[in-house]
C-alpha cells in the first residue's frame, strides 16, 4: 500500500513539474480529457454500462459554463460548479431513461439522447451554432489569482482533477463500488441478493455525467469557448477508444489511453490532416485484436504473472 | 394452515405469446421441507420457478409467501422478505475474490451500499462472519482466490455460502448439481442435506439421486401442470409419471 502511495506522489510531483516542460495547454487539455474519460471509466469499467452518448454531459456543462461566465458574469469557481450541476442534471434524466435497458439497448437510448441535445445545441441561440460560445473570460480564482495566465490555470486544472480522480478512486473503493462491481460480474445475482440494481445504476450514471460536465467546464475555460464538437459522438467514441486503449476496469488505463490519444491528435493534426481519424482507428483495431486488456491492463497482468512465477 | 406451508401459489400461469409453459400450478410447499420439483425437459420447471423468483411475471394466478399476496412484488424485494433463489449456471461474482463475494450478500444489511465517499476498508467488519460462512461450505482455505478460478463444484459452494449469508427462510435452488461429476454431486448433496436445518428448501433437479436422496416432498410437472404430488416412493410409484417421466430412464 505504501508502494502505491509513493508511486502517486511521484505522480503528483511529476504533473507539479510538468508545464515547465511541455506547453502547459496541451497538458491541460490532457488532463480535462483524462477526467473525462475517468468518469467514463466508472460506468463502463466497473459497471458494465456502454453509455454511448457521454460527450453530451462534457459538452453541455461546457456551454452552460460557458453562459454562466461570460452572459451572467459568475465568478469562475461558480461557473463551473453551474455546468458541472447542469450535467448531473441532465445525467439524472438521461440515465433514469437509459437504465431501464440493458446492453445495446442502453447504448442506442444514450446515443439517441445525446443526438437530441446535439441538435438543441446545434440551432439553440445561446450557444453560437456552429461558431460555438466564444470569448469566454477565464476570470480569478477567489477573486485572488488571474487565471488568464496560462499557469496559474494549470495548477488549477491540475486541482480539479485531482479531486475528480480521487473521487472515482474513492467510488470504485468504496461499500457501493463493491456494489458496482457485483452488477457488472452478475446482474441477475446482484438482484437475487436483494439489490435494487436500477437505483444503483442510476446514482453511478449521475456521479459519472457530473465528473464529466466537471471535464467539459473546465475544458471549456481553458480554450475560453464552448464548441459543438465537445458534444458531438465522435467524442463519445473516442472517449470510448480512450478507455479501452488505456485499460478499462483499471484506475490509471483511461489517464494513460487519454494522454495518447490527445497527444497524438495534437502532433498529427498539423501533418496528417484528415488521416488523423483512419490512424485513430487502426489503433483502436490494434487494440482490440493484440492487447483487449489495453496498456495499463496489460501491463498490470504481466506484473502479475512475474510475481506468480516468483512465488 | 398457512402456518404449515411458507408458499403457495394458487392457479398459476404464465403464456408466452399464445404458449403456456405453465397452466395452473398451485403448489404447497412445507415449512422446513426439502421440496424438489422435477419433471422432464419442457415440463415448464425453470418458468415456474422463475415466476416463484419474481424474474417472471406470472399472467394470472397469485404467490403466497408466508400468508403475503407477493405476486406483484420485484425480484429484490423478495430477496430482502428472506427467499434466495440460485441459478441453473453457477451465479458466483467471477472476478470478485471469494470472500468478497460472500461479502456482497453480508453487506446489505450495513446500510452504507450507497456509500460512495467511504472506503470499503468499512467492510473488513464483515470478514469474521465470511469466514465462517466460508468454513460451513468448506471453503476456508479459498478465501483470497478469485472466484473464476474455483473448480466447478466449489463455485457451487461458494453460491451456496453467499445465499446463507442472507439467511434465508426459503431458498430456491435451480438445478443445484448440473454438469457436476460423482463426486460434486455427493458434497453438494450433502451440503444441501446440511444448510436445510432451520429452513425450507425448494429445488429443481434432474439427478434422481439427489432427488431420492434428500427430497421429503416431490411435485412432478408435465405440459405445465402438476401430475403427481408425495414422497419419493409414492411418486416413483404412480403411473402417470412412470409414464410420462421415469418410463425411459430407469431409477434405482
Amino acid at each position: 500500500m505504501s508502494g502505491q502511495r509513493l508511486s502517486y506522489l511521484v505522480l503528483l510531483a511529476l504533473a507539479l513539474a510538468l508545464p515547465f516542460f511541455v506547453y502547459p495547454v496541451l497538458v491541460m487539455k490532457v488532463l480535462c480529457f483524462a477526467l473525462f474519460a475517468c468518469a467514463f471509466n466508472l460506468l463502463l469499467g466497473y459497471t458494465g454500462l456502454l453509455s454511448f452518448g457521454h460527450a453530451t454531459f462534457f459538452g453541455t456543462a461546457g456551454y452552460v459554463a460557458g453562459h454562466a461566465l461570460k452572459v451572467w458574469g459568475l465568478p469562475t469557481e461558480l461557473g463551473l460548479l453551474v455546468g458541472t450541476g447542469a450535467a448531473l442534471a441532465l445525467g439524472w434524466l438521461i440515465g433514469s431513461l437509459a437504465i431501464r435497458r440493458q446492453g445495446i439497448y442502453f447504448a442506442m437510448i444514450t446515443l439517441a439522447l445525446a443526438q437530441m441535445m446535439y441538435f438543441f445545441f446545434l440551432q439553440a441561440s445561446f450557444t453560437g451554432g456552429e461558431d460555438g460560445l466564444q470569448g469566454v473570460p477565464r476570470g480569478t480564482l477567489l477573486g485572488v489569482i488571474d487565471l488568464a495566465d496560462d499557469l496559474h490555470l494549470y495548477y488549477f486544472v491540475l486541482a480539479v482533477f485531482v479531486f475528480g480522480f480521487w473521487l472515482i478512486y474513492r467510488t470504485i473503493h468504496s461499500p457501493f463500488g463493491q456494489i458496482l462491481k457485483a452488477i457488472r460480474e452478475n446482474e441477475a445475482r446482484a438482484i437475487s441478493l436483494g439489490y435494487d440494481v436500477a437505483r444503483y445504476k442510476l446514482l453511478v450514471f449521475v456521479l459519472s455525467a457530473g465528473l464529466a460536465g466537471l471535464a467539459g467546464a473546465t475544458k471549456m475555460l481553458v480554450f475560453k469557448f464552448a464548441t459543438l464538437s465537445d458534444a458531438h459522438w465522435h467524442l463519445s467514441g473516442e472517449v470510448v477508444l480512450m478507455t479501452l486503449l488505456g485499460g478499462m476496469g483499471t484506475v490509471f488505463g483511461p489517464v494513460v489511453g487519454s494522454s495518447v490519444i490527445v497527444t497524438l491528435q495534437n502532433e498529427l493534426a498539423d501533418k496528417v490532416g484528415s488521416l488523423v481519424t483512419v490512424i485513430m482507428g487502426s489503433i483502436f483495431i490494434v487494440c482490440v485484436l493484440l492487447f483487449r486488456r489495453g496498456i495499463v491492463g496489460e501491463i498490470a497482468a504481466l506484473y502479475k504473472r512475474a510475481l506468480g512465477e516468483r512465488a | 394452515m398457512s402456518e404449515d406451508y411458507i408458499l403457495e401459489t394458487q392457479g398459476l400461469v404464465k403464456e408466452f405469446k399464445g404458449f403456456i409453459a405453465v397452466a395452473g400450478v398451485s403448489l404447497k410447499v412445507r415449512r422446513g421441507h426439502i421440496h424438489a420439483l422435477i419433471g422432464p425437459n419442457g415440463a415448464g420447471k425453470t418458468t415456474c420457478f422463475n415466476l416463484l423468483t419474481k424474474f417472471l411475471e406470472p399472467t394470472k394466478g397469485t404467490i403466497r409467501y408466508k400468508g403475503v399476496d407477493i405476486t406483484r412484488e420485484a425480484p429484490a424485494q423478495i430477496a430482502r422478505r428472506g427467499i434466495v433463489r440460485s441459478f441453473q449456471i453457477s451465479a458466483v461474482f467471477p472476478h470478485l475474490t471469494v470472500l468478497e463475494n460472500v461479502r456482497i450478500a453480508l453487506q446489505r444489511k450495513l446500510g452504507n451500499s450507497f456509500h460512495f465517499w467511504r472506503s470499503h476498508d468499512t467492510l473488513t467488519q464483515l470478514d469474521p462472519r465470511a469466514g465462517e460462512l466460508l468454513a460451513e461450505v468448506g471453503l476456508e482455505s479459498y478465501a483470497k482466490m478469485v472466484a473464476v478460478e474455483l473448480p466447478y463444484g466449489r463455485k457451487r459452494a461458494l453460491e451456496i455460502a453467499t445465499t446463507l449469508a442472507l439467511e434465508p427462510e426459503l431458498m430456491l435452488l435451480d438445478e443445484p448439481t448440473q454438469g457436476m461429476g460423482h463426486e460434486d454431486v455427493d458434497r453438494v448433496m450433502q451440503l444441501i442435506k446440511k444448510v436445510s436445518a432451520n429452513r425450507t428448501i425448494l429445488m429443481v433437479e434432474h439427478n434422481m439421486k439427489v432427488v431420492a436422496g434428500i427430497s421429503d416432498t416431490i411435485t412432478v410437472l408435465a405440459r405445465g401442470s402438476v401430475l403427481a404430488e408425495g414422497a419419493y416412493a409414492e411418486v416413483s410409484a404412480h403411473p402417470k409419471v412412470i409414464e410420462a417421466y421415469m418410463g425411459t430412464e430407469h431409477v434405482d
